[in-house]
């Protein structure tokens, strides 16, 4: 079977932009890219459902000249799921604005402060190494924690100081 | 039964925490029958088990897999569930007094320990090396629970995760091992493997991995250490978890399979070594303990060690030693940490350098405490002694004559020697506890009657009971050994048949037992001097500090690997996905040319009609300047355009129900669109000219090549025949639709179209959630009052049946009284068209999605003609609402078929006459589509409220007092209500 050469090049050049955009920072840029690749999706699913014919729909011509109904299904439902993909990305832009002044995806601020552990040599912040305190099924930290923390120079995450 | 029984234990764990806030603390002995009623059940079965029938029930499970639920009763399961059960029963009894009146925990604990008791009870009888592995992993999780009973403590809170560690690491070992065994031996049934135990290396291998599960379970060398940490557990769970059950498991697992496998190589020098070594580790330790509960930790610790040498030994003489002391142990342990526990509650304190004179205020707690000791000590009558004579007698057959193990002569006897010194270790930490706990000392003022609590008879009970059943056990040697004889009969016949009896005569293993118990008493006698010596001699906590370095060292890599690879940056992992897809995908395409055809050439036709040219010539173009574009408003519409050139291609391909709904989201989209960007900022922010952008560019246009190639390829990868080609006759005899698209998305392929709704009611909402920051939905819809108080012309009434009653909440300046009238008029028109499109659906383009976004379009132009007043008055009804009445009649329809014996989501053909209108021809399939219909229109109304209502009405709230339309209407609703509140 032959390709549509003008569909295949359509193809190409809303990925191409698509991808563009969607390693922008903004998200509405971000959007634009998911749009244009959503509609690159949908020719690519033209191309390979083969040539054009008539609409599928029994009694309005012959049945071979149709063009191939399970990609249209296929189809049909990614549109719609686009359009919900799209509302919400639009929602959280608008949330983002809202919040910031801006609609930029910002760098996850955990992550850095992982990094600049990991830079430092240093453990997670959730990791325990306190080997202090005496194991009892009654009372709590608090007590014999701050006077400890007192005596040995340890903090409140229980590190050394 | 078994499985019933299993099943109490946790019907009773479930219903544990609101027994326990109806009846308190009394609770805890209702909950206590069910291990009771476990115990008498193998109390009856002793008949059966005793002439070597062995009771079993199996359930399939999943065929498919192999896996079932089976449960067998032996000997050896028969004496470990009488001592989970019997122990189990007795410590929950005993839980009853042990904690406060107002323990916050005890719903909880209730729980968690009658749940550890079913598991372990699940543990011991399983006979599938899975639901073994599966109960295996159910007592580590339940332990970690319980030792973090009190999670206020650093230090409680990192021994229970030490134990967790330690014991999943085995287990997780374990895991392999069994897996490994059951596919060599072609079946996970416990007796069918130790019936004919695979061999190989690979089963070499797997048995060591088993050990390590095991042998971390119980605590041996190098593990020995989770188990002293444990310790803080309350006391009763010390007694059950850490002495009579939990850490048996590994004993039990090598008692278990020791008939099969203790003739491979590696299964004695290790057991053996490991056993002697942490049963003289653990005395030496529990010496210098002053807290008694952490002597009895260490005391468990070297009972491991030498219960792990017997049962391991794999002779038959050392098997009923081994069991033998199995129980004799589970009853002297649990009842001196029982005691511990009352002596914890007596006096408020564990530390044997402050309770001193205890033995005269509490004589029935020190007897109970000798008599335990005792046994624990080996010394006549008691269960202990019986036990370790035989233990003993086994050492001295192998290394006398190997006994059928191989082990030689210097290694039998250096295995002897370690026995004693270990028992005499066992003995002075015996003594040292009895002397710690009720002896009077020098210098420490004696526990005055007024400072001591005595508890109740009911308290005392548990420990008392299993004191005099070690006494009792120990004159019943011959009914013991006859009991325990199938078990023993698995090995091969040794040197001397075994027999658990008080006396037997003058040899060796009784020379040793006394020497073993002088020692311990000189021991004892000079403890300042062994002190001093062991002080000299260990070195700390060794392996605790290596496990330590390995948590810290698994901590660090872990932040490395994360700081290396989470960069925390969208567009560098974006970058990451479309390099693969640049890189494999496309690596492959320049490799295959899976292009080319047959003859070598690319198989191309330029285009199917001229238009299709045209059209993609426009969108070509309109997607460059989208991502050229500054400006938003430009992007959004540029983009736009390529949504439009795709409804002109689906036109031209002969595709007429995705250009219809391809158009009427495109101008959904571009509304919704524009109601939000009136908001943002007109341009992008000012990125500078970098490389990164070349580098963007580039990256796009590689992905966009590779996609090009992708396309080619998979329309000159078609050969099979599309299976659509067959959709149109059933479409029309089955489906009952002429229009095959639409009967594909309601029956043939339903289910993708189900899952599809499914995810636009999680839209729908995630719009709503992230405008209103709403976190629940009530479906009550409330009825806007912001109408009836605008602001209306003094010289008219309000009046309610007002038509265009929400244009007045609009500026009059932002009016157009045209456009509201010319909407209103022809609203139900489009309403009534978009019902036309749901029902045409079947037979003509249109369908549940058309409709419904027709509808939507109907209630867009409601809402731009009069806001969002205007929205309410066109749907007042609660976006949510809508969606689950779409969802819920889609997924009924979908059910319904099954009332009638047919499959999900089948549809079905109805033909009939109806007076007046005719012949009807209906398909069931309508309803789905109705749900389809319902919830598109859900999606739009949640999306209309939120990013059209909602903006506009936090665009109002940051704007000025007084200068917007929405202030002004707030104001009067204000005055409005003030004037209501001044009437009353």
């Amino acid at each position: 079977m032959s390709a549509n050469l003008v569909l295949v090049v359509v193809v190409g050049v809303l990925f191409a932009a698509g991808v563009y955009l969607l390693l922008e920072r903004s998200l509405t840029r971000v959007l634009v890219g998911v749009i244009l690749i959503g509609n690159g999706v949908n020719t690519l699913f033209m191309v390979a459902s083969g040539p054009a014919g008539r609409a599928p729909i029994v009694g309005q011509g012959d049945v071979d000249d149709m063009s191939d109904p399970l990609p249209q299904a296929l189809v049909l439902t990614a549109i719609v799921i686009t359009l919900g993909v799209t509302a919400f990305l639009l929602a959280m832009a608008y949330r983002a604005w809202q919040l910031n002044g801006h609609d930029d995806v910002q760098d996850d601020v955990e992550d850095a402060a992982i990094r600049r552990r990991a830079e430092r040599d240093e453990v997670s912040s959730s990791y325990d190494d306190s080997a202090g305190g005496t194991m009892d099924e009654e009372g709590s930290d608090d007590a014999a924690e701050s006077s400890e923390a007192a005596a040995a120079g340890v903090g409140p995450e229980g590190e050394r100081r | 039964m078994m499985l019933a029984l299993i099943a109490a234990h946790f019907a009773a764990a479930a219903l544990a925490p609101a027994l326990v806030s109806w009846l308190r603390r009394r609770a805890l002995l209702l909950l206590a029958v069910v291990p009771a009623a476990g115990f008498v059940w193998a109390a009856a079965m002793t008949g059966e088990v005793r002439h070597g029938d062995a009771v079993e029930q199996r359930i399939r499970w999943v065929e498919t897999l192999g896996l079932e639920l089976s449960f067998r009763l032996t000997t050896l399961t028969w004496v470990m569930t009488l001592l989970v059960t019997g122990v189990g029963a007795l410590v929950l009894a005993y839980c009853a007094a042990y904690f406060r009146r107002d323990d916050a925990g005890l719903p909880r604990f209730a729980g968690l320990l009658t749940a550890f008791a079913g598991a372990m009870l699940g543990l011991v009888i399983a006979d599938d090396l899975l639901v073994l592995y599966v109960f295996w992993e159910l007592t580590t999780v339940l332990s970690y629970l319980l030792i973090g009973h009190n999670p206020e403590r650093k230090a409680n809170r990192r021994a229970a995760m030490q134990a967790l560690m330690v014991t999943t690491f085995g287990g997780l070992a374990m895991l392999v091992g069994v897996i490994v065994i059951g596919q060599a031996a072609g079946t996970y049934r416990i007796s069918e493997v130790l019936a004919n135990p695979p061999g190989g290396d690979a089963v070499t291998v797997a048995v060591v991995l088993v050990l390590i599960g095991a042998v971390s379970k119980s605590a041996l060398i190098p593990f020995h250490f989770w188990l002293p940490g444990a310790m803080a557990a309350p006391t009763p769970v010390s007694a059950y978890l850490h002495a009579a059950a939990m850490v048996k498991a590994g004993v039990y697992l090598v008692a278990l399979f020791a008939p099969a496998f203790a003739g491979l190589l590696p299964w004695r020098p290790l057991l053996l070594t490991l056993g002697v070594l942490t049963m003289l580790l653990g005395g030496l330790r529990a010496l210098r303990q002053t807290d008694l509960k952490l002597l009895l930790a260490y005391g468990t610790v070297s009972q491991l060690g030498f219960l792990v040498v017997l049962v391991g030994a794999g002779t038959r003489a050392a098997a009923m030693g081994g069991v033998a002391m199995l129980v004799a142990h589970a009853l002297f342990k649990a009842a001196l940490f029982l005691v511990v526990g009352l002596v914890d509650r007596a006096t408020g304190t564990r530390d044997l350098r402050e309770l001193s004179g205890l033995g005269r205020r509490l004589p029935v707690l020190m007897v109970t405490s000798v008599l335990a000791a005792a046994s624990m000590a080996a010394i006549p009558p008691l269960a202990g002694f019986v036990a370790k004579e035989t233990a003993y007698a086994a050492a001295v057959d192998i290394a006398e004559t190997g006994d059928g193990t191989g082990v030689g002569t210097m290694a039998g006897w250096a295995l002897v020697a370690g026995l004693a010194v270990g028992s005499a270790l066992t003995a002075a930490y015996s003594i040292r506890f009895v002397w710690g706990a009720f002896a009077v000392k020098p210098g420490v003022p004696p526990i005055a009657a007024s400072e001591c609590r005595f508890p109740t008879a009911g308290f005392s009970a548990a420990p008392v009971v299993l004191a005099a059943a070690g006494l009792a056990l120990g004159f019943l040697g011959p009914a013991e050994t006859e009991l325990l004889e199938p078990y023993a009969a698995l090995f091969p016949e040794g040197a001397h048949e075994p027999e658990l009896s008080l006396w037997h005569g003058v040899n060796t293993a009784l020379l040793l037992s006394i020497a073993s118990v002088l020692a311990g008493i000189v021991l004892f006698r000079w403890r300042n001097r062994v002190d001093r010596w062991q002080g000299r001699l260990v070195a700390g906590g060794d392996a605790e500090v290596a496990y330590r370095a390995i948590m810290r060292g698994v901590d660090r890599l872990a932040v490395e690997v994360t700081g290396a690879t989470q960069r925390g940056s969208l567009p560098s992992y974006l970058a990451v996905i479309f390099l693969v897809v640049v890189a494999v995908p496309g690596g492959v395409l320049v490799a295959g040319q899976p292009w080319t055809d047959a003859s070598g050439g690319v198989g191309v036709r330029a285009w199917d009609n001229v238009g299709q040219a045209v059209v993609g010539a426009i969108m070509i173009a309109s997607a460059v300047l989208a991502a050229r574009s500054r400006r938003r408003l430009k992007a959004v519409l540029l983009a736009g355009g390529t949504g439009y050139g795709m409804a002109m291609l689906f036109i031209l391909h002969g595709a007429p129900d995705l250009a219809l709904t391809q158009v009427l989201v495109e101008t959904v989209t571009l509304v919704i669109f524009v109601l939000v960007l009136r908001r943002l900022p007109t341009y992008f922010s000012d990125r500078p000219l970098t490389k990164s952008r070349w580098w963007r560019m580039g990256l796009g246009i590689a992905v966009g090549l590779v996609m090009a190639g992708l396309a080619l390829a998979a329309a000159g990868a078609r050969t099979a025949e599309p299976v659509s080609d067959g959709f149109a006759e059933p479409a029309v005899s089955y489906g009952g639709g002429h229009n095959i698209v639409n009967v594909t998305l309601v029956d043939i392929r339903a289910w993708d179209t189900m899952g599809e709704i499914s995810v636009l009611v999680v839209a729908a909402t995630g719009v709503a959630s992230l405008i209103f920051l709403i976190t629940s939905r009530n479906g009550r819809w409330r009825p806007d009052d912001a109408i009836a108080s605008a602001p209306t012309s003094p010289d008219r009434l309000p009046h309610r049946n007002l038509w265009l009653r929400a244009g007045r909440t609009v500026a009059p300046e932002g009016r157009s009284i045209m456009f509201e009238v010319v909407t209103r008029l022809a609203f139900h028109v489009v309403i009534v068209f978009s019902i036309y499109l749901l029902f045409v659906g079947h037979n003509e383009p249109g369908g549940g999605f058309a409709g419904g976004l027709v509808a939507g379009l109907a209630l867009m132009v409601r809402y731009l003609a009069g806001g969002r007043h205007e929205l309410n008055e066109a749907a007042p009804v609660d976006a949510g609402l809508v969606l689950g009445i779409g969802l819920f009649i889609a997924t009924g329809s979908g059910l319904v078929p099954l009332a009638f014996g047919g499959d999900v989501l089948q549809s079905a053909v109805v033909d009939f006459e109806l007076p007046l209108v005719g012949h009807v021809h209906f398909v069931t399939s309508l309803f789905f589509d109705v749900g389809v219909y319902l919830v598109v229109v859900g999606l739009m109304l949640d999306v209309l409220r939120s990013l059209g209502g909602g903006v506009d009405k936090q665009a109002g709230d940051d704007a000025e007092p007084g200068e917007t339309i929405e202030s002004a209407e707030e104001a009067s609703t204000a005055a409005r209500r003030e004037a209501s509140g001044g009437n009353q």
